[in-house]
């Protein structure tokens, strides 16, 4: 099993609904987020483009966020989830600073917070929050160890990048061009 | 401390139905009206709400608005108890009321002006779910005086264009067949920052599905981001382009002949008519280039008739508006598209039933009187009611009172000091509302209504492909001292010798009684949410072998409007050229942020914490030109001299084009009760001083502003 | 023109627009941490090398300072944590990946292995106290017997201490400013200068003043060609690197980079300490002083300019 994250920019448009979504589904609070939407512009008038994407935690394959917790706290779950759990994280923001895409917080609460593909989710065989209210039904959630699933299916027939590659992290949140 | 029942991440574990109990409503941020669960805890706190599965609206997944709708219910910034001016130190202020009190002081008043002006003197002005329980009570009441922004500053101008050419409304939610067309024209329209729910999913099918979309506007709205041609006109022009479009249609032969023969009444008037109107004319009009014209046209003729060439929804611009409806009608009817699959489909919907009442008494006047100088109005007008309120030897049909009801007029309705003039002359003015919104200052009497989720109201009934029904129950009781409008509606008719109007306890019963009828019941509809009807009208499309007969004098679609040249206005619509911003000032256009609701989710904590003030967007140029840089505060001041209240930081994009500023609306509240939206960023609105009328409608055109941008505060500069 | 924003979610406090999440205790608890590895290095090497009798302040009441230097540095480490009641679980798993999970245990062995070397002075240290139990006079006996052993586990553990203060740093590829191969061994001489500084600051003999000094200006030699060396290597690096090596050359610690940790930290010192080898009286406070404070600020400006470095993507 290794979960995956895959989204369309070219439907995205945007409204971050994710973010207010997970918000309300994972008692984030006001003022945080566990993913966020940037808007990319290129080129000058009239030939404008303009890419929007939703990002968060990568569940990076390479993360580094795992291998600079001293406690153990920060962990990969199964499926290749990375967690952190709160009952063991110190709040010593090593984790933090070791992310390449800032995707971990310090939750007002003292441990560290980031996006756990909604596991409490996945497990009621549920998709997470984010990509079950994205109203352009641009993100799509899965198994790349199974070939069928509409994920792999996706990685294979369309152009796709990860964001900041060369930091090495092998992210698992894919995002179609 | 971390709560023992904390998984990893600390997230409490919301587990999904088992404990968080669920109750159905429909979404009240827009007036879209996804029909919705709300999930709430056992100690009644809502905890999420999420799209019904069922619902035709919203296919399961409501809107970033929808979903921070927990937001309305939580801010803390609400109207919590009736207020009632009063003056203290010599200063207009509000003091605490019971609802007694406020109830008692809006019905004496109402009383006062009925029986010295009569009751038409009494204007409704309102939107959203709390209108249809007053305008009971008003029309009990005695006054068919009604208006809302939504018709003459939103959609009346295409319902006036599409009804004159096709015979019926586009309506809401629009009859557009999206999800199935081949090729989506987009005039301004901006699907995907107008988060017009099943729209923009649908919109977001037709990608998927590879359908050509050509997005004409001058500004680089995310819609045309996503279209495989972006038409880059110049602003107030597109009545050019449209005609330029028929003319390629009709003169390269790709019309849609077979149904132009069968349905068309008046096509060799306009074949005359769009003659001169080539791409090469356009072109020096719209600045879009003769060879983009043609090749798109050839793109919707080739896709039709499964082509939508958009009617668009908030399109009172230029104060020509109808008539580029009408234009947008008649291109449509060109292509063949109305009534065709992936065109625009036969709409349903079911009537709801009236539950049982004495019948109205018959006003004198009402709307329709104030808005008689517009041939084709068919609501009343927020503008004529204001105006028709300010004393005068033209004011005809006197206004002395106004109850409005969720709307922030203010922020809605432009020109404001002719708002101000109006309500200082008026002799009553009570504001029912969830919010201390501007237009609750000017009120005197507040009624705090408790939000859409925590009360009953109507059952919802819209159009669609099916007929659908959604319900809308309190998930919670109402917080602080706040109440729905159905029992102020009611307490209010009791007090006014109304009480057989309002035969019920509590508007459950006038539900349920109503669902019964339909063949359903409260009980049911608390379990399902929305009922989903088989369609009765027909099929969804015209059937082959089989005409259509259209809703118009002519019984076709009306390409020459006989209607229209009887009035002495123009028969097929006719470019007409608009002012154009001078030396030092940039044409302000505005639009929706994709995570607010006009003013009214401003100060909602999690939207606003998504998006807290709106930018003023200037293309790098005019940075250049005028000095500017990224979050730079400026000030704006508009061609007569109307500054903005507050600084709105600058963002510098090239997604605008260099003789126009645009920012999002809604923004720049002044009530400084609203702790998270007061003073941030700019308010369109209080820039909107010059109006330009649609002679046919009454419409607001609202797009004919330009500001200055000014690099200090200039009411400080005045003092000094 | 090309635009990159943030349309929403990122305003988050201490991470956007750019991290705060280490403060001025983390570059404490580095400059602590790094002083008291110079100077355990240099006590157990001597002791190693059996040549106490020439450095009796760096064996006994620099020892001191150490093991002042060790608790302040915990505290200030555990007042930045943000989730303290947690802080027993650095002690239930040891992460070998993770450099502050083998730093917290080596600072653990270094405090205990501090704490018995100033038992086994206690009676030279504080001659007018009287050890009161007959235990305690035990193990200070078996620990004078076994000061060497000590030593001998207390120098590579100072090695390790020293190194872990960059390496800390230097494996977080997120920020391209630490990201570098050089910090590790430039935080360890780094700190072995502003140990020998502080052994030179307390010294009354003279011999083991010049001794340090000696050491010292080879140290801070070492130190300059590794600054050099880094700069350089940064210069070839990514796109990233690049940019995060403007903050310190042409950017907003340029002048705290180059006036408080270059000159007044380095090369001044360097200079007062090469005139006093030469034979001229200079107050030695001086320049071992300005080391001292030129360490503590190399390691703000670290932490705080590394936080603006970041990954462009
Ligand atoms: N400058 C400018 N003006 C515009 C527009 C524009 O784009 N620019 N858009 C136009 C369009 S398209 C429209 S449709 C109109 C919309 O105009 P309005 O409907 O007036 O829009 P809002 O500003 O959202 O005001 C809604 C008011 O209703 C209150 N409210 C919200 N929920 C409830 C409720 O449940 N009960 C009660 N009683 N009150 C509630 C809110 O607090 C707020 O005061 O504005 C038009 N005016
Ligand atoms: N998120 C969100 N969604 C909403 C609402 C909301 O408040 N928030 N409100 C809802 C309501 S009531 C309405 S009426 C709709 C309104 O939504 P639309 O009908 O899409 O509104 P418009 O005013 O047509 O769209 C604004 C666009 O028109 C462009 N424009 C400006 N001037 C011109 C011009 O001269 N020519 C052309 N071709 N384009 C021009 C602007 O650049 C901008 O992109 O949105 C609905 N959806
Ligand atoms: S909800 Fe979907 S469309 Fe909206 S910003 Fe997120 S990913 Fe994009
Ligand atoms: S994105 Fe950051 S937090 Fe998430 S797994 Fe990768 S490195 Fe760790
Ligand atoms: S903050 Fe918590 S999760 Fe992050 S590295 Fe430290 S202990 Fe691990
Ligand atoms: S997967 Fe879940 S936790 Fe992660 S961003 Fe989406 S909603 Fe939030
Ligand atoms: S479109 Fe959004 S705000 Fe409007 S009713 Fe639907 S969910 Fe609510
Ligand atoms: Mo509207």
């Amino acid at each position: 099993m290794k979960y995956a994250m895959v989204i369309d920019t070219l439907k995205c448009v945007g409204c971050s609904d994710c973010v207010v979504a997970c918000q309300t589904e994972n008692n984030v609070p006001i003022g945080y987020c566990r993913d966020w939407v940037t808007e990319s512009v290129n080129g000058s008038y009239p030939h404008v483009e303009l890419e929007l994407k939703s990002e968060r935690c990568n569940h990076c394959d390479n993360a580094p966020c795992v291998r600079c917790c001293p406690t153990g706290a920060s962990h990969v779950a199964e499926g290749g989830i990375v967690l952190v759990t709160a009952g063991e994280c110190i709040g010593c923001g090593a984790c933090i600073e070791s992310c390449p895409y800032d995707a971990r917080f310090q939750h007002p609460d003292g441990y560290v917070d980031k996006c756990t593909f909604c596991a409490q989710r996945l497990k009621e065989g549920q998709l997470p929050a984010c990509v079950s209210v994205c109203p352009t039904k641009c993100m799509y959630f899965g198994d790349l160890d199974d070939p069928t699933s509409k994920v792999s299916h996706l990685l294979q027939s369309r152009k796709h990048k990860v964001l900041a590659p060369e930091a090495g992290t092998k992210p698992n949140v894919y995002y179609l061009i | 401390a971390i709560p023992s029942d904390m998984n990893s991440n600390g997230a409490k574990d919301k587990k999904i139905g088992s404990i968080l109990s669920r109750s159905a409503t429909y979404c009240e941020v827009c007036f879209w009206k996804c029909a919705a669960w709300v999930y709430s805890d056992e100690k009644g706190n809502i905890q999420k709400i999420i799209g019904n599965e069922n619902d035709p609206h919203c296919y399961g997944r409501l809107c970033p608005r929808g979903t921070g709708g927990v937001g309305m219910y939580t801010d803390e910034d609400r109207l919590k108890t009736p207020l009632i001016r009063t003056k203290i130190d010599g200063k207009d202020s509000f003091r605490e009321a019971s609802w007694e009190e406020a109830l008692d002081l809006v019905a004496k008043n109402m009383e006062k002006i009925k029986t010295e002006y009569g009751p038409e003197s009494m204007a409704l002005i309102k939107h959203g779910s709390p209108g249809s329980h007053l305008e009971h009570l008003f029309k009990a009441y005695g006054s068919d005086t009604v208006a809302e922004p939504a018709y003459a500053q939103c959609r009346g101008p295409r319902e006036t264009g599409f009804g004159l050419t096709f015979g019926s409304w586009v309506g809401s939610p629009e009859p557009t067949d999206i999800r199935d067309t081949k090729c989506l024209v987009l005039i301004g329209s901006h699907i995907g920052e107008n988060m017009h729910n099943s729209q923009v999913q649908e919109m977001s099918d037709a990608i998927d599905n590879g359908a050509n979309i050509i997005t004409v506007d001058p500004r680089c709205s995310t819609a045309a981001s996503k279209s495989q041609h972006w038409l880059a006109i110049k602003p107030a022009t597109d009545i050019a382009l449209l005609l330029s479009w028929m003319h390629v249609l009709i003169y390269e032969d790709i019309y849609n002949k077979e149904y132009v023969e069968k349905y068309g009444s008046g096509f060799e008037a306009l074949k005359k008519h769009v003659k001169p109107f080539s791409p090469e004319w356009a072109y020096g009009i719209t600045t879009v280039k003769p060879k983009e014209i043609r090749k798109t046209a050839r793109i919707m003729a080739a896709a039709a008739p499964s082509t939508i060439v958009h009617p668009g929804r908030h399109v009172t611009w230029y104060g020509d508006d109808s008539q580029r409806a009408r234009a947008i009608a008649i291109l449509n009817g060109l292509l063949g598209s109305w009534g065709n699959r992936g065109g625009f489909y036969f709409k349903e919907k079911i009537s709801v039933p009236k539950f049982p009442h004495p019948p109205y008494p018959h006003p004198k006047w009402g709307w329709k009187e104030l808005v008689e100088k517009y041939p084709f109005a068919e609501m009343g007008s927020t503008m004529e009611v204001i105006k028709a309120s300010i004393p005068g030897a033209d004011q005809k049909y006197p206004i002395k009172g106004w109850f409005v009801a969720g709307t922030n007029l203010v922020a809605s309705v432009p020109k404001r000091k002719v708002i101000e003039e109006a309500i200082q002359s008026l002799d009553f003015m009570v504001v029912m509302d969830t919010m201390p919104m501007e237009i609750t200052g000017y009120a005197d009497v507040i009624l705090p209504e408790c939000t859409y989720l925590e009360r009953y109201d109507g059952i919802r009934s819209a159009t669609n492909r099916e007929p659908s029904i959604a319900l809308r129950s309190p998930a919670v009781p109402p917080k602080y001292n706040s109440k729905p409008a159905w029992w102020m509606a009611k307490e209010i008719g009791n007090r006014l010798d109304l009480a057989e109007y309002f035969n019920y306890n509590d508007y459950e019963e006038v539900i349920d009684w109503q669902l019964k009828e339909m063949g359903s019941s409260l009980e049911e509809m608390k379990k399902i949410g929305v009922k989903n009807f088989k369609r009765k009208s027909g099929a969804l499309y015209m059937q082959k072998g089989k005409t259509h007969e259209f809703a118009t004098p002519s019984g076709k679609i009306e390409f020459y409007s006989e209607e229209l040249a009887s009035h002495g206005l123009d028969p097929i619509p006719v470019y007409t050229s608009h002012d154009s911003p001078k030396q030092g000032f940039y044409r302000l256009n505005y639009g929706r942020s994709p995570m607010h609701t006009f003013s009214r989710t401003i100060n909602n904590p999690n939207l606003s914490d998504l998006t807290s003030e709106n930018m003023l967007w200037v293309n790098p140029k005019v940075a250049r030109i005028e000095g500017l840089k990224n979050n730079q505060e400026v000030w704006l001041q508009n061609q007569d001299g109307v500054n903005s209240s507050f600084p709105i930081k600058v963002r510098v994009t090239e997604r605008i084009r260099w003789d126009s500023v645009y920012m999002y609306h809604g923004f720049g509240h002044s009530n400084k009760k609203l702790t998270r939206a007061h003073g941030k960023g700019a308010s369109d609105t209080e820039l909107i001083s010059r109006i330009a009328i649609d002679p046919l409608m009454g419409g607001t055109g609202m797009r004919g502003n330009f500001v200055k941008i000014l690099l200090d505060n200039p009411i400080k500069e005045t003092i000094l | 023109m090309q635009e990159e924003i943030f349309i929403s979610g990122r305003n988050i406090p201490k991470i956007d627009p750019y991290l705060e999440i280490w403060h001025f205790p983390i570059s404490l608890y580095l400059f602590l941490g790094g002083m008291a590895a110079g100077i355990i290095f240099f006590a157990s090497l001597f002791t190693v090398l059996r040549r106490e009798k020439q450095v009796q302040t760096a064996i006994k009441p620099a020892m001191i300072i150490v093991l002042i230097a060790l608790i302040i540095g915990l505290l200030a480490l555990f007042y930045d944590l943000t989730h303290k009641l947690y802080v027993w679980r650095l002690y239930t798993t040891i992460r070998i990946e993770s450099p502050m999970s083998w730093g917290a245990w080596v600072l653990l062995f270094i405090t205990i292995g501090t704490f018995l070397w100033i038992l086994s002075y206690f009676s030279e240290l504080f001659p007018k106290w009287d050890l009161k139990f007959k235990w305690l006079k035990q193990i200070e006996q078996f620990l004078i017997k076994n000061r060497r052993n000590l030593a001998l586990i207390m120098l590579p553990l100072s090695l390790i201490l020293g190194i872990y203060t960059g390496i800390l740093l230097s494996a977080f590829n997120a920020r391209p400013l630490w990201n570098n191969a050089i910090l590790g061994p430039l935080f360890l001489v780094s700190g072995l200068s502003t140990g020998a500084a502080c052994i030179i600051l307390f010294s009354k003999d003279h011999y083991e003043r010049k001794l340090f000094s000696k050491i010292d200006l080879a140290l801070i030699f070492i130190e300059l060609a590794l600054i050099v060396h880094m700069i350089m290597g940064m210069y070839a690096g990514s796109a990233v690197q690049l940019e995060a090596l403007d903050i310190l050359i042409g950017g907003e610690y340029t002048v705290m980079f180059f006036v408080f940790v270059i000159i007044l930290g380095l090369i001044f010192p360097a200079i007062l300490e090469g005139i006093e080898l030469l034979g001229y009286k200079v107050p030695v406070a001086i320049p071992a002083i300005l080391i001292l404070i030129g360490g503590l600020i190399f390691r703000m400006v670290m932490i705080e300019a590394g936080q603006l470095t970041r990954y462009l993507y």
